[in-house]
């Protein structure tokens, strides 16, 4: 029924071409609030992959199963499970990262991405191609939250996950790991692919052209 | 839904897919919570352990004390429940000190640390933050700036502790940190209701009994319980303002 194309293409998909953050522009409250320094970013992105992953994977097996009128309740029933499963996980494994950001792993629950996937993919397609989806939409979820907190590590710490990289010459901006650090990152990365989506569109357009003048 | 039966028939079966839903998610969310709780309960255990040494250098054990409104009994005796402290005692086996855990109202939000005081009760050995949601880069250096947490070790607390802007000499001040004044204030002000809480209470030196004569063997880490690991009571703590 799908083909080894199909499945590559749902995966891929998530990562730049229709990538939650920057593209659908959803999950923003994890996207501003703990992405104060690359390693948050990644066990934020992981936790957040893991539970979209097991869910859309339940959601998906299930689908003939639950009626459409309950539909949300059970996949928040499902979602939620799942979540305090991954905070439980990270409590007993890396008290250190939990610490840092305990409320947030909580929050995992509401965010648009997992609910917007079940409701838009899991739940009217395969096992399969469903995983695929929420594997690539988790990785792109992931390489963004790394990309805004790694940026904000630097120039407000001067460090990357840790490690010091700017000289101690280096004043650090401390507004860019507060909370407005996070809108203006976030500003500039979405200007910076939607003109990347523009620029591309447009060559598009004029190779188009191109081979419809040579024609 | 034409007629009653099929109507009552669908409502069954959306309450039974609820109901089938919430039952596994319950038995799922269980299994995770028993199946996680010992290592949980032991990073705990290990990093109130690790702040009680921290905060009362040289000691090689910890036992907890409970007040029990009129001394300090051994950890049995007051159960779980009840202020506590940890008493440290060095490899010889002599008191090193107490190590006591407060908390009070920060500048997000409450703000949890352990500080050492002397057998004597007289100054400070060391504090170390357990928990706190102070600002990224600037509340957050009282416990990332050695200065500042380096200013608690040898501090007299009689009468009480003084917050300083600008170079604090007298063996009671500290500097406040720039750009973290509330912060810095309410870390003072903890220590100073907390020392003041307990002071009358300790055992005068020498009157505690060295290294407690039936356990002189090094004692494992004790169950930490939740209300300890959060930090004793301290009362009258009040919201600091913006300054």
């Amino acid at each position: 029924m799908a083909g080894p194309g199909r499945f590559r293409a749902e995966l891929v998909k998530g990562i730049v071409a229709e990538n939650p953050t920057f593209v659908q522009v959803l999950g923003m409250c994890p996207a501003l609030a703990v992405t104060n320094s690359g390693l948050n970013g990644v066990v934020m992105g992981l936790a957040t992959t893991f539970v979209l992953v097991m869910s859309s994977l339940m959601i998906s097996a299930l689908r003939k199963l639950i009626p459409s009128q309950v539909r949300i309740s059970t996949y928040i029933v499902v979602i939620a499970t799942f979540v305090t499963v991954a905070d439980f996980t990270l409590q007993a494994t890396m008290p250190a990262a939990h610490h840092e950001m305990a409320a947030f792993i909580a929050l995992i629950v509401v965010n648009c991405i997992i609910l917007g996937r079940a409701e838009a993919f899991a739940s009217r397609n395969p096992v399969g191609l469903s995983v695929a989806d929420a594997l690539g939409m988790g990785t792109g979820f992931t390489l963004a939250l790394i990309l805004i907190g790694g940026i904000r590590e630097v120039l407000g710490s001067g460090a990357l996950f840790g490690f010091r990289v700017l000289g101690a010459s280096f004043e650090p901006w401390v507004v860019m790991v507060l909370p407005p650090g996070g809108f203006l990152v976030l500003g500039a990365l979405l200007l910076v692919f939607a003109k990347v989506a523009e620029l591309r569109q447009r060559a598009a357009a004029r190779a188009a052209a191109a081979q419809e003048a040579g024609r | 839904m034409s007629d009653g039966a099929s109507a009552g028939g669908e409502s069954l079966r959306l309450v039974a897919t609820l109901t089938v839903a919430g039952l596994v998610s319950g038995l799922a969310i269980v299994l995770a919570y028993r199946w996680t709780l010992p290592a949980i309960r032991a990073h705990q255990a290990a990093a109130l352990e690790r702040a009680v040494f921290e905060v009362l250098p040289g000691a090689e054990r910890m036992e907890r004390r409970v007040w029990d409104g009129s001394g300090l009994a051994g950890a049995g005796a007051g159960g779980e429940a009840g202020e506590s402290v940890f008493a440290g005692y060095a490899a010889d086996g002599a008191l090193v000190g107490w190590a006591v855990p407060a908390a009070g109202a920060g500048f997000q939000d409450t703000i949890k640390l352990i500080f050492g005081l002397e057998p004597s009760g007289a100054r400070t050995l060391g504090m170390t933050v357990l928990e706190s949601r102070e600002t990224p880069g600037l509340g957050d250096k009282i416990y990332k700036d050695p200065k500042f947490v380096g200013e608690f070790r040898g501090l007299a607390v009689a009468p009480e502790i003084k917050l300083i802007k600008g170079h604090g000499e007298a063996p009671n001040e500290v500097d406040a940190i720039t750009g973290a004044t509330i912060s810095s204030k309410a870390v003072v002000r903890i220590v100073n209701q907390a020392a003041a809480l307990w002071r009358p209470r300790l055992p005068a030196p020498g009157a505690e009994p060295s290294a407690a004569a039936g356990t002189a063997a090094a004692a494992p880490a004790e169950q930490v319980p939740p209300d300890v690991e959060r930090g004793g009571p301290v009362p009258g703590g009040k919201p600091g303002g913006r300054s």
